[in-house]
């Protein structure tokens, strides 16, 4: 590629070659062919066993895949105003698409998560997930030139109606994402620690909420805390896969164990990265999400910014933490919370969500020669400035 | 652009306290998401290669002992007779079996041989462990895998598997379901083959054993017998080269171990077995000198001893000498015989040659021989034709190789030995029970017996090579009486018998004659063609060759006529 693309080629693509993190991009495509692989290996069992074609879950694996990476790279292209722009927009979508979910979607599993579209079922709640974090990155940032902006109280009102939404779903999971997502943005947009503190206690208490008000969430607390108490089968499992994989694995498509983890095509995928690539390639992957992280932090590390830090670390903080729950779920760290591990699970509209977050991610994360350049001020604040 | 920087002086200030303090709890959140992802590898090494939380979620798979796979066993050449392969096993913990009656219906498709109701039952316990079905095949494996259903697992075990099926199944015996050694080998070696140490070789030859029990088989067949015995030992070092107990069984699947099939006739049978006993009878009257090479014994007329008479099957109302009681079998001669040798060194010779103790072998199976208690004067001489005294075929292979083998008795052994020890025990003067004369001139009537065409073991001869043996036709004990009909029927080679390699019996229970027999069941017809086609199959594969020329004519019939297809060679 470097012959193609010098460092003067001021073609769009060839500036784009030259500002994007190429280190970042490169981590997720190889995530993305570890996602290839293990849903290949993976989802046969899963798919036979609710009754469709072998290959179901791959092929539908792969047709999501184009589309996402088509985004990514059209978003990284984009400047940081389109963006904002984009994200509000996608936002204004997701939330209207969540207001009707619980009306028109469908339900599995107990929760009304899915809307129907195009013969495709999607989730409002992915996407909402990083156009609520550049969205709200932006509102807070324009505090940082107009004091009377009240940015973080029109976020506040936005996620509070979003978790609304989640809730209504209803979507535990999501909804602590999404809470990480709005906290990690405050934090750094300099609340005061004793705020901070309260805020702690506040998630504490919607934990507690969470667990008295949904049986399912209590019961998989409880089985955390006491393994004999109920059904922990899909973990011990996982456990069990791990132990199986040791330190090179079973070999691709060797595992046993995963053939009798329901969700092993997406929340326990790493259990059969566990298996049948073994601790070694396992560690790689997780090394993978360690670099992406770290290399985010010192992307953005001169950045002036705040829209930027702030829209970064919240994109960056659910990509993380959806990677921290699923793996931990799966390794017995916390209790199991169903969630896919990103780019890797299957998953249709978590990975174009995906595409785009990290696509918005990359483009927020260009180097640009006007990079310590804050993004332009207005004085007033109206509706009509959002969009114009 | 330019003028959005130049605002207050405070605010940019400010601002850049803001995005400092802000790129600090960045990196405070990615610090503390690292820790997370150094918990997340450091748990991983721990399950995958450490295996700390191992036991945690095997709690409920109970014994989870490591089993070993049981070591493999070889035959004499290194042909493999039995080894262990991983297999899975079924099981279940009840209490994550939603419904039992779907799971139920689902296994009985996969394990149709399996009783719908049982595993209904196993199901629907509150047990957390129940084996459903041990050893299952790898298709069935994959099917119940497929099925997908919380509370049904596997667990790794190791199968038996013996490439030779039914071949060898008394020899190596079986294991039973947790690989335990039940009969044989198997049971015999049990500790040893479960440390899976190295192979175990054993001296049986896996293409003599084949012989054996093919030609067993099909005269079985061919008599319609109830059952055949059959063993080859080599008369120099009491090596058994092939034992075979008809009718055998499959060591796979294993039934009713009461099963006549489950016996082993050679080591755990206790048989009457008639005329084969004469050569111990002549040989015993030799040594002892309680005879003369050359005395004359009346057969001419039935030998009354109280209330019993001894006749002959075939009767030649003749004055025999001793080579010509052993070929006409004249049980009267060998009475008389006997009756020169007398009770007292009958008893002792029956000692000498391990008549009255059991035969320790490395096969868990054996048995004592049954002597006449107390001894009457009629035994003294039914015993010498082999009747009211019962033996296991493998003390009678054992007692005829010292016959011939110049009067040394051996130990028989199943399992090859690193070193070769024959000529030391060969020459273990404490083991001789015979001297090398008497055992000369047993070799010599026995090899009278098959080329002589008055000799009652004809159907043994093979051409090309030197056969000695003596057939045995016992009438069979049937609820305390002796059976005019029911015979057991057999013949005792030993080949070559110049110079002895091997001795081989051949034994069917109950043979019915018929037409191409002329209504004959007797030794000659049934036992004597078995170690004939036995030796003639197994002399090449032994590298013996046969003499082509016309030297074994002369040995055999000291210059008269040559047969005339010995010199066509």
């Amino acid at each position: 590629m470097d012959s193609s693309f010098t460092r003067t080629d001021r073609s769009i693509l060839g500036l784009w070659w030259w500002t994007i993190d190429r280190f970042t991009l490169t981590a997720i495509l190889i995530l993305i062919l570890f996602g290839c692989f293990l849903v290949s290996s993976a989802s046969p069992p899963v798919a036979n066993r609710i009754g469709l074609d072998s290959f179901h879950f791959v092929y539908k694996h792969l047709i999501f895949l184009i589309p996402s990476l088509i985004a990514m790279f059209l978003i990284s292209m984009m400047n940081r105003k389109m963006i904002w722009r984009l994200a509000t927009l996608m936002l204004i979508g997701c939330f209207g698409a969540l207001l009707i979910t619980p009306f028109i979607g469908a339900e599995i599993k107990g929760a009304t998560r899915w809307i129907h579209l195009f013969g495709f079922s999607i989730q409002p709640s992915e996407f909402a997930k990083p156009a609520f974090a550049v969205t709200a990155a932006w509102l807070i940032a324009k505090r940082q030139y107009d004091a009377k902006f009240p940015g973080r109280l029109i976020a506040s009102v936005i996620f509070i109606s979003i978790i609304f939404t989640f809730l209504m779903q209803p979507d535990f999971g999501m909804s602590v994402i999404l809470s990480a997502i709005f906290g990690v943005q405050i934090f750094l947009s300099g609340l005061s620690m004793s705020l901070i503190l309260g805020m702690v206690v506040l998630g504490i208490i919607g934990i507690f909420m969470a667990y008295t008000m949904f049986p399912h969430v209590a019961s998989r607390i409880d089985r955390f805390l006491d393994p004999s108490t109920g059904d922990n089968y899909q973990v011990e499992k996982s456990l069990e896969a791990f132990s199986k994989g040791g330190l090179f694995g079973t070999g691709p498509a060797q595992g046993e164990v995963k053939k009798n983890l329901p969700d092993a095509h997406a929340d326990f995928i790493f259990s059969v990265a566990g298996e049948e690539l073994g601790l070694i390639l396992t560690l790689i992957i997780v090394a993978l999400f360690i670099a992406i992280l770290i290399r985010t932090l010192t992307r953005i590390y001169d950045s002036k910014d705040l829209f930027v830090i702030l829209a970064v670390s919240g994109i960056l903080t659910q990509f993380t933490l959806q990677t921290l729950v699923h793996m931990c779920s799966s390794l017995r760290l916390m209790p199991a919370k169903g969630m896919t591990l990103p780019f890797i699970s299957y998953g249709g509209s978590s990975m174009l969500a995906l595409g785009i977050g990290m696509g918005m991610l990359l483009a927020l994360t260009k180097k640009r020669n006007t990079d310590n350049m804050p993004i332009p001020d207005r004085k007033s604040w109206s509706f009509k400035s959002v969009f114009n | 652009m330019q003028e959005d920087e130049a605002n207050s002086s405070t605010i940019q200030g400010e601002r850049h306290s803001l995005i400092d303090q802000a790129h600090a709890r960045f990196t405070t959140v990615v610090v503390i998401f690292s820790f997370v992802f150094l918990a997340i590898s450091l748990r991983l090494i721990d399950l995958t290669i450490l295996g700390v939380d191992k036991a945690d979620y095997h709690q409920k798979k109970t014994i989870d002992k490591k089993v070993n796979a049981r070591s493999d066993i070889t035959d004499r050449n290194g042909v493999l007779l039995a080894s262990s392969l991983k297999t899975a096993s079924l099981f279940a913990d009840p209490k994550m079996i939603d419904d039992p009656v779907k799971v139920a219906d689902d296994l009985i498709k996969i394990l149709p041989e399996e009783p719908y109701g049982k595993i209904l039952q196993k199901l629907q316990s509150n047990k957390r462990f129940v084996w459903l079905k041990r050893k299952i095949s790898p298709n069935q494996h994959y099917a119940i895998n497929a099925l997908g259903h919380p509370g049904l697992d596997f667990r790794e075990e190791y199968s038996r598997i013996y490439p030779q099926n039914n071949l060898m199944s008394h020899i190596i015996g079986y294991t039973d379901m947790d690989g335990k050694g039940i009969a044989g080998i198997e049971s015999g070696f049990n500790n040893l083959l479960s440390e899976n140490s190295k192979d175990l070789k054993l001296t049986i030859d896996t293409r003599i054993q084949h012989i054996l029990h093919k030609s067993l088989a099909d005269k079985m067949k061919e008599f319609k017998a109830l059952a055949a015995s059959g063993i080859i030992m080599n008369a120099k070092n009491g090596e058994i080269i092939a034992m075979v107990s008809l009718p055998d069984f499959n060591p796979h699947h294993i039934g009713d171990p009461k099963d006549i099939k489950y016996f082993n006739n050679n080591l755990s049978g206790l048989f009457e077995m008639g005329s084969t006993f004469k050569a111990l009878t002549i040989a015993n009257a030799i040594e002892t000198k309680s005879i003369r090479k050359d005395q004359l014994f009346d057969a001419t007329k039935p030998l009354k001893s109280g209330r019993f008479s001894i006749n002959d099957y075939h009767a030649k109302k003749k004055i025999m000498t001793v080579p010509e009681t052993f070929i006409y079998s004249s049980n009267i001669g060998t009475a008389l015989i006997s009756e020169e040798t007398g009770k007292e060194k009958i008893l002792e010779f029956y000692k000498k040659i391990g008549f009255t103790d059991y035969i320790n072998t490395e096969l868990p199976e054996k048995a004592k021989p049954r002597l006449p208690n107390p001894w009457r004067n009629v035994d003294t001489l039914t015993t010498s034709y082999g009747h009211g005294i019962s033996v296991t075929p493998l003390h009678l292979v054992r007692a005829m190789a010292a016959m011939v083998n110049g009067g040394y008795l051996l130990d028989p052994s199943f399992v090859k030995s690193e070193h070769d020890a024959i000529s030391s025990i060969i020459t273990n003067t404490e083991n001789q029970v015979i001297s090398e004369d008497t055992s000369e001139y047993i070799r010599q009537i026995m090899e009278l017996n098959v080329v002589d065409e008055r000799g009652s073991g004809g159907k043994a001869k093979v051409e090309g090579y030197r056969i000695g043996g003596k057939t045995g036709s016992a009438n069979k004990v049937i609820n305390g009486k002796y059976s005019d009909k029911k015979l057991l029927s057999s013949f005792i080679g030993a080949f070559p018998i110049n110079d002895p390699q091997y001795i081989i019996l051949a034994i069917l229970d109950e043979p019915i004659g018929h037409k191409k027999s002329w209504g004959y069941a007797t030794g000659g017809w049934t036992g004597a063609p078995v170690v004939g086609k036995t030796i003639e199959k197994m002399a090449p594969i032994l590298n013996i060759a046969p003499i082509l020329n016309n030297k074994l004519n002369n040995i055999l019939h000291k210059g008269k006529k040559h047969d005339a297809s010995f010199r066509a060679n």
